[in-house]
């Protein structure tokens, strides 16, 4: 059968390069973190196999303090990016046309033309205790010395909604898009009111567009660095930190190893138990 | 049931003038066919009467009450949408109950209900069943269902049965005739399927560019158009346009001599004109001829009539009584 060989062969080659991709760069490097995660130190270049690194997590509060703390700081930022976010979306797909439509879109691209790093620390010019804020509310009489407004859970707040805010709008934009104005107008005609129509109407048909963004904006704000040490400072406590600090600081690659397969789970976990919620499948989310 | 009454209605989009302004009383049990070409603002003028488009100027009563300034629930209409608009993620049984249930009908009464417009509809097998699942003919029926359960004064159509095949639209267009005379509620009906508007109608509006150009009953507009457009755009196929001047009996400021298809006849004598091709459609064949002034015309004949060959001259004859004359402005003289 010549010509099915040279299909499979095709195929295959085809293949190729997104097995090598995943083998090498994605499951290759995380069975040796795991591996190394499972080593326990005992003395000098000596070694044991066994769960001491995981042990350690939860015997210290600070380690699983921090860890709850990312977990529930990376939701509220993902409800506060889905709640402005979604709006903003409903008005570029619904209530505007041709060139307003583009340009509004690309207004949404434009910090994406910086690195996440320029952009944070465009944020903490305005919000640093010399910043323009604190500038701007003194030269109006508001505050009557300098006020920092940097290094708090605000100002990571803020940090992660506008570094996301775009992986937010783009799937709502899709999917709002292709909900006809029709239905919107039947929903009128019946007797709806603006709110039973957004409850009843809008939202589920944007299912899949929300928890596609949602899915997206918790995974980067979960695994952020740079925007929770940045406007966080020291207190941030952001789990990628402690993550940070073990490989490089203390050089402890089994703990390192450790944490970065507890997030792993943890980011898992919690997509998992917000698709059941919302009744969506990852399938049918992903092909949106 | 109502009346519906249009008084001087425009709209404008910006500084665009769409609709400038029509005017007409409807009966109570009336069926109104506003029918037009593409771009004449039927489908505008009907949203005015649902609510869903401001109204620039004039005054829209329903039930002898100005309602303007009502949103689209507090007008007692239904409205069915040219692509249905049914939800993707309710049964069948619940779009039919959705206005109900918005206005809080008790659950008996809506189960009811739905359940007198199911079996009315021939819908009762399917009440379960998502919208996706059913075909074409099915979704037209369950958003004529959500109107009917609501049991309002007046029905609106937008163009309900441009998105069936031809079959299925001769089908619907029945139902919803019979359905309406059954039920006796006022209705407006916008479609530029002018076989549509004459099968419907008790009256039709037909529109030219944001104006009525006439209403009247079908068969009064058939026989009777005001002006060229009218004549033009209702009739299948449509009446002939011959230069005035071949009438010597034709009135001042005339332009154009219409006549109709089935008006024009074979004669031994009469105008010279040469078969360019024919039709023959089974009940009646069509020919289409060239006259000597080089102006194109079509002759309706019965189909036994032996009728002659593509590249023959024929003489066409007509009756004064036929002729309907245009002048220059496209009106009626």
């Amino acid at each position: 059968m010549p010509v099915t060989d040279r299909s499979r062969l095709t195929f295959y080659l085809l293949l190729a390069p997104l097995l090598l991709w995943l083998v090498t760069l994605i499951i290759l490097p995380h069975v040796g973190m795991f591996l190394v995660s499972l080593r326990e130190k005992v003395g000098v270049r000596e070694y044991e196999t066994g769960f001491a690194n995981y042990a350690v997590f939860f015997n210290e509060p600070l380690y699983w303090n921090t860890f709850a703390r990312t977990a529930y700081m990376s939701i509220a930022a993902t409800v506060l990016t889905l709640l402005i976010g979604f709006p903003i979306a409903y008005y570029i797909a619904k209530l505007t046309r041709g060139r307003t439509k583009t340009t509004l879109f690309l207004m949404c691209l434009i910090p994406f033309w910086v690195s996440e790093l320029v952009r944070t620390f465009g944020w903490m010019i305005l919000l640093r205790e010399t910043g323009v804020f604190s500038n701007v509310l003194q030269w109006a009489g508001l505050a009557d010395a300098p006020v920092e407004m940097l290094y708090n859970d605000a100002a990571i707040m803020v940090g992660l909604v506008y570094t996301s805010m775009l992986f937010m709008v783009v799937p709502l934009v899709t999917t709002l898009d292709s909900l006809d104005d029709s239905l919107i107008e039947a929903g009128y005609d019946l007797g709806a009111s603006g709110f039973a129509i957004l409850r009843e109407i809008v939202i589920p048909h944007a299912m899949p567009g929300i928890v596609s963004g949602c899915i997206v904006v918790f995974m980067l704000s979960l695994g952020n660095y740079l925007t929770p040490i940045l406007l966080g400072g020291k207190d941030s406590l952001w789990f990628t930190g402690l993550i940070y600090s073990q490989f490089i600081t203390r050089f402890n690659w089994e703990l390192g190893s450790a944490f970065g397969f507890l997030l792993l789970g943890l980011s898992s976990t919690i997509v998992f138990i917000g698709l059941k919620l919302s009744r969506q499948s990852l399938g049918r989310t992903m092909a949106q | 049931m109502a009346t519906v009454s249009l008084k001087g209605i425009t709209k404008s989009f910006g500084k665009t003038e769409v609709i400038h302004g029509i005017d007409v009383d409807i009966r109570d049990g009336e069926f109104i066919v506003i029918v037009g070409p593409s771009g004449c603002g039927k489908s505008t003028l009907l949203r005015m009467v649902a609510g869903l488009e401001t109204v620039t100027s004039g005054e829209v009563q329903i039930g002898g009450a100005r309602v303007n300034d009502r949103e689209p629930m507090d007008r007692d209409i239904a409205m069915v949408f040219q692509n249905y608009a049914l939800y993707p993620h309710m049964s069948v049984y619940d779009n039919m109950a959705y206005g109900l249930k918005i206005a809080g009908t008790p659950k008996a009464e809506i189960a009811e209900r739905v359940a007198e417009a199911a079996t009315l509809l021939q819908l009762e097998d399917y009440l379960k069943r998502r919208p996706r699942e059913l075909s074409g003919g099915q979704r037209q029926r369950v958003a004529m269902g959500r109107a009917i359960v609501r049991k309002p004064s007046v029905f609106l159509f937008d163009e309900p049965l441009s998105n069936l095949d031809a079959k299925l639209r001769v089908q619907m267009r029945l139902e919803i005739k019979q359905l309406q005379r059954r039920l006796g509620v006022t209705s407006l009906y916008v479609t530029h399927d002018q076989v549509e508007a004459m099968t419907l109608a008790d009256r039709m509006i037909v529109m030219n560019a944001g104006r009525a150009d006439q209403i009247g009953a079908p068969l009064e507009v058939y026989a009777n158009p005001q002006t060229e457009f009218v004549a033009g755009f209702i009739g299948s196929p449509p009446m002939n346009f011959l230069p005035a001047d071949m009438a010597h009996d034709a009135p001042p400021g005339a332009v154009k001599l219409g006549i109709r298809p089935e008006h024009l006849t074979l004669a031994q004598t009469g105008t010279a004109a040469k078969v360019i091709y024919t039709e023959a459609l089974g009940a009646e064949t069509l020919l289409h001829v060239d006259l000597a002034n080089g102006t194109r015309a079509t002759v309706r004949q019965d189909a036994i009539a032996p009728h002659p060959k593509e590249g023959e001259t024929v003489h066409l004859a007509w009756d004064a009584g036929n002729r309907i004359f245009f002048d220059s402005e496209g009106q009626r003289c």
